[in-house]
């Protein structure tokens, strides 16, 4: 395979506390150095890409995404979503469970990942159902769905509601040093509910998901996570009661980490004024006061990742009554736009947090070997222009789905090319237009 | 022509909307105008009895995705005493029970050439959704909880009528605020033409959160009694509640109900309305809806004047009527 330099570009790969303007050297898929190509010798280069001026990650990582496939091909295939992916800087996706039928076998992961190897995309991860056909009631055939390499379990769209069996969960899948991927609802406080329940949804007589709501089974799961030594990965935090919940937590050692979406720490509820079901989304879009506790939850640690939550759906069924279109919004293709317009640019938090953030954390809390640019680990590399405004033009995204609240928004930062196991999958060709 | 020259003099002030989807939104100018117009309206209907030919040639389409009697006949009649064409048109037997989205539905029902659109929905913001939507005017008629802007007109008209001026008024909004859209609408109308509101209920009903908008909220309907000038009864929507908020309707009424011994102890004046239908001995006991101070009746016949007045400033003639600055 051939020789690929990446040149002067400022790589930062927290993994190796690395942040600096240097090279990096792949041969055959794999990572050779970062280092200076001018001093030392490296052999024959089939491709250079001139760097500089741009970030050099290792490959971003978005742990919760929704392909669709099987079961709801219109609204995003394997092929489609991976697509989408890639142009969001991405070189893998952990792809959640919750497609019809769900991904509770062997032969369904097998299904996915011969799927994602006909695409010839990102990495694409499996996160399998942790209970049978993600009915929440018998455990699922955890230690064989590992077998075919699934790195997670969760029953996501659903909370597993049954205590006893969430108990069961966290101690089973210890077995194999597997991380529960939880979605905290109360099903009964939520029920009918469209948006956050505050002063918008009073006035606008919408009915309401109180923060209560996330905050009570974050709590139950914090409590079954410490009695088991299980460990549990909270999904898409939205409230600020969530966020000091999971920072007492970790203060006591227990094994819980947790994840937020770029519209939980970018959107209010107030954006529901419009009616417009691109904001409808579980968790609702909360308050000014839950998205500054979001953000310091980044800042200081207690989130440890950034993820999309890509919950891609047709237009024809976003097109309905605000308590009948689906919740859900998708976010590959604005994540770094988001996360940088809003947390990088702003200094809130520095270039190698939000890698961390999007790479080495969501590799390690998924046990994958990636997220990383150390000397022989896979070349996933993401290159990211920090300067470039774009505008947001849902129209033109790779995903077969448009339903993103951030159509004709201005962000700043893109993904200019995303290299998966030394292979250039992706490349940024229209110029930035603003 | 005599209807140029009605309209000429109806039209006073500015209005630029093409639909009225909610109070909230509106200045209080705009609200005043909309209570003058509707005015104008009843005296020269001689009281909403007779027919005025301004609207002839308009064709009006109520639209109601959600079942209505009162409001539905209100604006029909509304619209006819205008000379208006009505088409009424209900989402059971119709291509809604097939599928169809309801924004095709109104788009088919816009390509037969209407004016206007009369919607009623039982989801917040569609009416809102078909405006973005639509090029031709939509009037709210109720969406869900959100608001009723007409209902919430035709409650203020009324008591603008008795007493003159809403300034420094104090009305108690009592009972199911949580689900009433009579209640949201009544609330944006009275703060903006500066009367003092008062939620009362229970909590699970009447949420202190409330307070966030600056008006009182109360959980103890004799506590606010004395201080109120008008008390408006709202309904218990039992459809629309997923929980029971109260243990019986016996204990609500026992706490909430407006009954003779409650009236003695109110201000002599007090005015007393209710948006229909009334649950007798629920909200109010028979002999109370029945009293004089009861504005029950003169809501329904002034909802008849505040349609006609809607429905003219949203689908009037624009530009022949020489309406300088007004309709556009």
């Amino acid at each position: 395979m051939a020789t690929l330099l990446v040149r002067g570009g400022r790589v930062v790969d927290p993994s190796q506390d690395i942040d600096r303007v240097d090279d990096v050297l792949v041969r055959d898929g794999l990572v050779v150095m970062v280092g200076h190509s001018g001093t030392q010798p490296v052999g024959r280069v089939d491709e250079t890409i001139d760097a500089s001026g741009l970030i050099v990650t290792p490959g971003l990582i978005d742990m919760h995404v929704h392909l669709r496939e099987p079961g709801r091909e219109e609204d995003e295939t394997i092929e489609t979503g991976t697509r989408a992916a890639l142009a969001g800087g991405f070189t893998s996706v952990a792809c959640i469970p919750n497609t019809e039928p769900p991904i509770d076998t062997q032969a369904a992961v097998e299904f996915i990942h011969q799927k994602a190897a006909r695409a010839d995309t990102c990495n694409v991860f499996v996160v399998a159902c942790a209970s049978k056909n993600r009915e929440g009631k018998e455990l699922a055939e955890i230690g064989q769905l590992v077998e075919a390499g699934a790195v997670a379990f969760s029953d996501d769209g659903a909370p597993v509601y049954d205590a006893e069996l969430m108990r069961r969960v966290f101690e089973y899948c210890r077995m194999f040093d597997k991380p529960f991927l939880a979605h905290e609802e109360v099903l009964e406080l939520t029920a009918g509910g469209v948006m956050h329940e505050g002063i918008v949804s009073l006035v606008l007589g919408l009915k309401g998901m109180p923060a209560a709501g996330e905050e009570v089974m974050i709590g139950r799961d914090i409590a079954l996570a410490e009695a088991t030594d299980g460990r549990l990965h909270v999904m898409h935090v939205s409230t600020a009661g969530g966020v000091a919940l999971i920072r007492a937590a970790k203060a006591r050692g227990a094994r819980v980490t947790a994840e937020a979406c770029p519209h939980h720490f970018t959107l209010t509820d107030e954006c529901l004024r419009g009616f417009d079901s691109n904001f409808k989304m579980s968790p609702p879009l909360r308050t000014a006061t839950d998205v500054e506790a979001i953000i310091e939850g980044i800042v200081d640690g207690t989130i440890d990742c950034i993820a999309t939550d890509h919950a891609p759906h047709a237009l024809e069924k976003k097109m309905l009554e605000l308590d009948r279109a689906p919740f859900g919004i998708v976010g590959l293709e604005t994540a770094i736009g988001l996360s940088l317009t809003r947390l990088v640019v702003p200094g809130r938090i520095s270039w190698p947090r939000l890698v961390e953030a999007m790479s080495t954390l969501p590799a390690r809390i998924l046990g994958v070997n990636r997220g990383t640019l150390r000397p022989g680990s896979v070349a996933d590399i993401t290159l990211i222009d920090p300067e470039m405004f774009w505008r947001v033009d849902a129209k033109t995204f790779a995903s077969k789905s448009i339903n993103s609240p951030f159509h004709g928004w201005t962000l700043q930062g893109r993904a200019v090319a995303t290299i998966v196991a030394g292979r250039v999958k992706y490349r940024l060709r229209e110029p930035a237009l603003v | 022509m005599a209807t140029a020259a009605f309209a000429q003099e109806v039209v006073s002030a500015d209005w630029t909307h093409r639909h009225l989807l909610d109070l909230e939104r509106l200045t209080p100018a705009e609200i005043r105008l909309l209570l003058d117009t509707a005015a104008q309206f009843k005296e020269a209907t001689a009281g909403c009895r007779q027919k005025l030919g301004v609207l002839a040639g308009t064709t009006v389409v109520t639209l109601f995705f959600e079942n209505s009697t009162r409001t539905r006949t209100s604006f029909s009649l509304a619209a006819r005493r205008l000379g208006a064409d009505v088409l009424d048109f209900s989402a059971s037997g119709s291509s809604l029970s097939k599928g169809e989205s309801f924004i095709d539905t109104a788009r088919n029902l816009e390509a037969m050439g209407i004016n206007a659109v009369v919607v009623r929905h039982q989801t917040p913001g569609t009416p809102h959704l078909l405006a973005q939507r639509l090029s031709v005017g939509v009037i709210n008629a109720g969406d869900g909880p959100h608001e009723h802007p007409t209902q919430g007109l035709l409650d203020i008209f009324s008591i603008r009528e008795r007493l003159g001026d809403l300034n420094g008024v104090t009305v108690g909004l009592v009972g199911d605020i949580a689900h009433s859209r009579t209640a949201r609408s009544n609330l944006w109308g009275l703060i903006k033409l500066g009367a003092k509101v008062i939620l009362c209920g229970p909590p699970t009903l009447v949420t202190d959160r409330w307070r966030e908008l600056g008006v009182e909220v109360s959980h103890d309907l004799d506590a606010i009694l004395p201080r109120c000038d008008v008390l408006n009864l709202l309904r218990i929507q039992f459809e629309r509640q997923n929980t029971r908020p109260f243990p019986s309707v016996r204990e609500y009424a026992h706490l909430y109900a407006m009954t003779r011994e409650r009236l003695k102890r109110a201000k002599k004046e007090l005015l007393i309305l209710a948006p229909g239908p009334i649950n007798r001995g629920v909200e109010v006991t028979a002999e109370v809806a029945d009293c004089p101070q009861s504005l029950i009746l003169d809501q329904v016949t002034n909802g008849l004047a505040v349609r006609m007045g809607v429905l003219w400033l949203t689908c009037g003639p624009r530009d022949s009527v020489g309406t300088a600055g007004g309709l556009s």
